[in-house]
């Protein structure tokens, strides 16, 4: 339950890019979600069902790349990706001298779009159908 | 034709533009902001009414209360003549920067030198919507378990400081305090942790010292 408002918030980023870009329809979303966060594909999945009806963005394909977090060992000195439940210590060396950043963005990157305008230099589009 | 648009924009950006304006119109009053996050039952509204008991009393606070339906954490607010106002998120699993922003009208914002903000009890959610806070808090507690650390690390490495409430249960329950101790630190090692209980009073100066210390500090940045 905890993505629709996410959701909501990525349904409005891509439909504020598209309608920029002229675009009638939106194909493609790739989106970056911080492991770190809590939330589940899954669940945006299916919000995105819901909520993008009837917009550009109906239909449009999901490309969700989970941004894991950033453990540093401060004994070894090895970098290595986290996802919750985090492990108290270095999967290297076994120190629990261990910091945790990142994984917490959560970005629309970009969209790929079907333009408005198949015609370009096509004028007067019919208006009140 | 089909054209790829990068966008790069944080999905929550809406709801950072309006906690931003929230901040400003906190620093235009003078006020101290105070973001309380924690799980539903961990000690939200018992830490509020515990602290204020024990302020000075020429220190005015004010409380906004989320919930998801009822007004009960109001009315007990409401009951100590604590100036608050309730939202009611209407299914929604975390307060906003848009319903802070909307209930602030509703409270004696210059009149007030501390607000706390009681978000809705949830460890996921509340994390990623910026209030415009000036200290985000996470209360956990005993009965919770030591894990919480390690399986919500969004919530605390969002956390400025972070209570361990219903301190008096730590005989009775299998609480590994070194290992929540542990969670924090590689999460947030400059979080200063309070170990404390609302019911026995236990911990609580150490609290309110440390918050009455981040109010003067705040104070003094605005020259007042």
């Amino acid at each position: 339950m905890h993505e629709l408002a996410i959701t909501q918030g990525i349904l409005s980023v891509v439909l504020e890019a598209a309608e920029a870009a002229r675009a009638r329809r939106v194909l493609t979303i790739d989106l970056t979600v911080g492991a770190l966060t809590g939330y589940a594909e899954d669940p945006i999945r299916f919000y995105f069902d819901l909520l993008s009806r009837g917009t550009p963005a109906e239909g449009a394909i999901l490309r969700i790349r989970r941004e894991p977090g950033q453990g540093h060992c401060q004994t070894c000195g090895a970098t290595f990706p986290v996802e919750p439940p985090l492990s108290p210590a270095c999967p290297f060396c076994g120190s629990v001298e261990i910091r945790i950043h990142g994984g917490t963005h959560c970005l629309v990157e970009r969209i790929e779009v079907e333009d408005e305008d198949e015609h370009p230099g096509g004028e007067g589009h019919p208006s009140g159908q | 034709m089909r054209t790829n648009i990068p966008v790069v924009k944080a999905i929550l950006q809406a709801n950072e533009a309006v906690a931003s304006e929230n901040r400003t119109a906190f620093d235009a009053a003078g006020l101290l902001a105070v973001n309380l996050m924690s799980s539903p039952g961990a000690g939200k509204t018992s830490l509020i009414l515990a602290t204020v008991e024990r302020l000075p009393d020429t220190l005015k606070v004010g409380v906004i209360e989320g919930d998801i339906a009822s007004t009960l954490d109001a009315e007990r607010i409401a009951a100590r003549n604590i100036p608050v106002v309730q939202i009611n998120t209407g299914g929604a699993c975390h307060l906003d920067a848009p319903m802070i922003r909307s209930a602030l009208p509703h409270l004696p914002l210059t009149a007030l030198d501390l607000l706390f903000i009681e978000n809705v009890g949830n460890l996921v959610c509340p994390a990623e919507f910026d209030l415009g806070a000036h200290l985000n808090i996470v209360i956990a507690s005993v009965p919770e378990g030591h894990d919480k650390p390690y399986k919500y690390p969004g919530m605390f490495q969002k956390a400025d400081g972070v209570v361990l409430n219903k301190a008096d249960l730590l005989e009775i329950l299998d609480f590994d305090l070194e290992a929540f101790r542990h969670g924090l630190r590689i999460l947030r090692p400059d979080a200063p942790l309070f170990i404390l209980s609302c019911r026995t009073g236990d911990g609580l100066e150490t609290w309110i010292d440390w918050l009455m210390g981040q109010y003067r500090l705040r104070r003094e940045r605005h020259g007042r």
